[in-house]
């Protein structure tokens, strides 16, 4: 499904190397996870492939289901069927969360020659789905973002993925900040949404979320590169050692 | 203090070709208002009050002319349920306009009753225009005053059965249009008017709004779009004890526009909401500037004003909120922002409170900025194109001042306005 090759990338700003040839394929069907240290290049590897300005490629590709997306305006990459949970969601004042999803939702239908959702079948949908996540009509109305709890941003972005119904779904530190109630309604959501067609980069510090969100296969990243991957037992590899261990093992 | 010369010379020249209407109620408000005119001296480019706009152009003895503009675009209100008066180029259109009557008001135009010698409208007409020539001097009203050749008077007795909706047309490339309304509304009444149309090559307009105990006054505009109109525009307003007014104006392109609007709040627990949006694209000029007097115990007002501005064009803002000794417990605010699209445009402010009370609560606040990059590209990575999320973010900058406008028809009327104008712009 997504499959990324000697991915180099730079600061635009700064002459600074980030990523320094990632190699990862993740399957249609698969959850893969990315843990590393802070500052090893995980955001860096999600808004690399999402399309924020500031990063330059330098050398290595990227592909979504054969399409090469390292071309792509992150419009673009969105209606190819990219997802990116951000791990900090951006409070949007003034525009209505229901307004934007609808408004996102239909554009990824207008872009892919589909037919725009109705008013009334997006609120049937919506309001299924908000409720499965604990988002009440309240959370719907509001601002994008703005207001909500640390718990309510990242339940808001697996809406937004549902939704949306991406091909390709990267989650950037999903847990982070939630309690573990928040992180079981989080993980839920994702495994309601896991299926043969749909494969999940789960990028996570800790251990824990895995426990909730099986992956199958565990990737290490550490300085911008993937240093070692492996099974679900790594990551307890890591929660039991840190990373200290597993890096100098693999320097 | 004598005026410089060249300020009596420009003022001489500009009323050397004006006619004043004669006789009547108005006559001596008018000859008052003209030696108000000549006292003054109309405004100048060094005058402090017009240091960021260029009065040049609307005190010129000749308007200079401008295209008529084909909008394409159906007229704005054309879903509200109201009565209208059409003026083309300052005339009054009988026959596309409706009969002057409606429930809870008596209508009557200017030109029509000038000629009595007694009106209800004679201790107003020229009376809070006046007024409002202090502390800070507005000679483009007083000339107003003196030589407006018609324009509405507006009683409400009582709930006024629909909106009265004055649409200005603009079909002469040379027309040098004044017109002077006068709205009064008794004690508990309430009327809405709207104003829309590009109106003249030049317009100025003056409005005079008395309020009594309880009563409301609601206004919308839109000033019409036609890119070479110039229009400098007043409105003052008194408003009585526990009485309301809310005053929303949408103003796109034109190369010039100066709206002034003076309130006085003079009766306990008044409320005075003046808000705008402001869509400037090219070589266009929007100048707002409100001069809000608390002479009360316990009032309200609130300034909302947000300017999308791009290539070139030029938005300020000069809003003040004098709050008098005895006006205590007054509640202030004052918000004035830009949305700059490019680095073409500019805005310039000039935010002010003077306040003399010691128990109130006044804010201000004025912001330039660009579209927020992060919340850009957290609308794309959702799949929004750039052209459509720069419109969304556009119109969720201008929400606050739309909010302003209570009546829900009446906003979606302006939002879709708003909509249309964005659209034609699209990045995308
Ligand atoms: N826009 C940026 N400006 C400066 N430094 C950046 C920027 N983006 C990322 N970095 C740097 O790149 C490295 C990787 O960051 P990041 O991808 O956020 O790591 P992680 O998500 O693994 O914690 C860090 O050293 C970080 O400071
Ligand atoms: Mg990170």
């Amino acid at each position: 499904m997504l499959e990324i090759k000697n991915l180099h990338a730079q600061l635009e700003e700064e002459d600074k190397q980030i990523l320094k040839g990632v190699d990862l394929t993740v399957e249609a069907g698969k959850v893969h996870a990315i843990m590393g240290p802070n500052g090893s290049g995980k955001s860096t590897l999600s808004y690399v492939l999402s399309g924020r300005d500031g990063y330059e490629v330098t050398e290595g590709s990227a592909t979504l289901a054969g399409d090469d997306i390292l071309d792509m305006e992150p419009e673009e990459r969105a209606a190819a069927g990219l997802f990116l949970a951000f791990q900090y969601p951006v409070e949007i004042p003034g525009v209505g969360n229901m307004t934007f999803l609808r408004t996102a939702v239909n554009a990824q239908r207008k872009a892919r020659g589909e037919e725009e959702m109705s008013a009334s079948d997006f609120l049937k949908v919506i309001r299924e789905k908000a409720k499965s996540l604990k988002i009440d009509a309240d959370m719907l109305k509001r601002p994008v973002n703005v207001g909500f709890s640390g718990g309510e941003k990242k339940r808001n972005e697996i809406l937004q993925m549902a939704m949306l119904e991406p091909k390709m779904c990267i989650l950037d530190e999903t847990d982070s900040g939630l309690d573990v109630d928040a992180m079981k309604l989080v993980a839920e959501g994702v495994n309601a949404l896991r299926s043969e067609g749909r494969g999940f980069l789960v990028i996570t510090h800790y251990q824990r979320l895995l426990d909730h969100i099986k992956p199958d296969v565990v990737h290490i990243m550490a300085d911008g590169k993937i240093v070692k991957s492996g099974g679900p037992e790594l990551a307890l590899e890591v929660e039991n050692n840190g990373y200290a261990g597993l890096l100098e093992e693999v320097a | 203090m004598a005026l410089p010369q060249t300020k009596v010379d420009a003022t001489e020249a500009r009323l050397s070709g004006m006619e004043q209407p004669q006789g009547g109620w108005t006559a001596l408000a008018r000859g008052q208002a003209l030696a108000r005119v000549r006292e003054m001296g109309l405004p100048a480019r060094r005058d402090e009050y017009w240091k960021y706009t260029r009065p040049d152009t609307l005190v010129s003895a000749e308007a200079p002319s401008a295209a008529l503009f084909d909008a394409q675009e159906t007229p704005v209100f054309g879903e509200i349920d109201r009565l209208k008066i059409v003026f083309v180029d300052g005339i009054f259109d009988a026959e596309a306009s409706d009969d002057l009557t409606l429930e809870g008001v008596t209508i009557e135009r200017l030109a029509d009753v000038a000629h009595a010698d007694i009106h209800w409208a004679l201790d107003l007409y020229g009376t809070l225009e006046a007024n409002g020539q202090d502390p800070v001097q507005r000679p483009l009203a007083a000339l107003n005053t003196a030589f407006a050749t018609d324009g509405v008077l507006i009683h409400a007795t009582g709930k006024a059965a629909k909106p009265i909706s004055l649409i200005y047309r603009h079909a002469s490339e040379t027309s040098d249009v004044i017109l002077h309304h006068v709205i009064k509304v008794d004690a508990g009444a309430e009327v809405t008017v709207l104003e829309n149309g590009p109106a003249a090559a030049r317009f100025n307009k003056c409005m005079e709004i008395d309020i009594a105990d309880g009563g409301t006054f609601h206004h919308v505009r839109a000033q019409g779009r036609d890119h070479e109109r110039r229009a400098a525009t007043h409105t003052f307003a008194r408003l009585g004890r526990e009485s309301v007014l809310k005053s929303f104006t949408l103003t796109a392109n034109g190369v010039m526009t100066r709206n002034e609007t003076v309130i006085e709040l003079t009766g306990d627990d008044a409320v005075a909401h003046v808000a705008g949006a402001s869509l400037g694209d090219g070589d266009f000029h929007h100048d707002t500037t409100v001069f809000i007097t608390h002479d009360a115990v316990n009032c309200e007002s609130r300034q909302v004003f947000k300017k999308v501005l791009r290539n070139g064009a030029t938005g300020v803002f000069q809003g003040k909120i004098l709050v008098k000794p005895d006006a205590q417990k007054t509640d202030g605010y004052q918000i004035s922002q830009s949305l700059l699209l490019d680095g073409d445009s500019q805005f310039l402010v000039k935010p002010e409170l003077e306040i003399y009370a010691d128990d109130v609560a006044c804010s201000h606040g004025s912001t330039s900025g660009a579209i927020d990059e992060e919340a850009l590209f957290y609308l794309r990575s959702r799949g929004v194109p750039t052209g459509e999320a720069t419109d969304l973010l556009t119109l969720a900058f201008l929400a606050e001042a739309v909010d302003e406008i209570e009546d829900e028809a009446l906003a979606e009327e302006i939002l879709d306005r708003i909509g249309s104008w964005l659209l034609r712009r699209r990045a995308d």
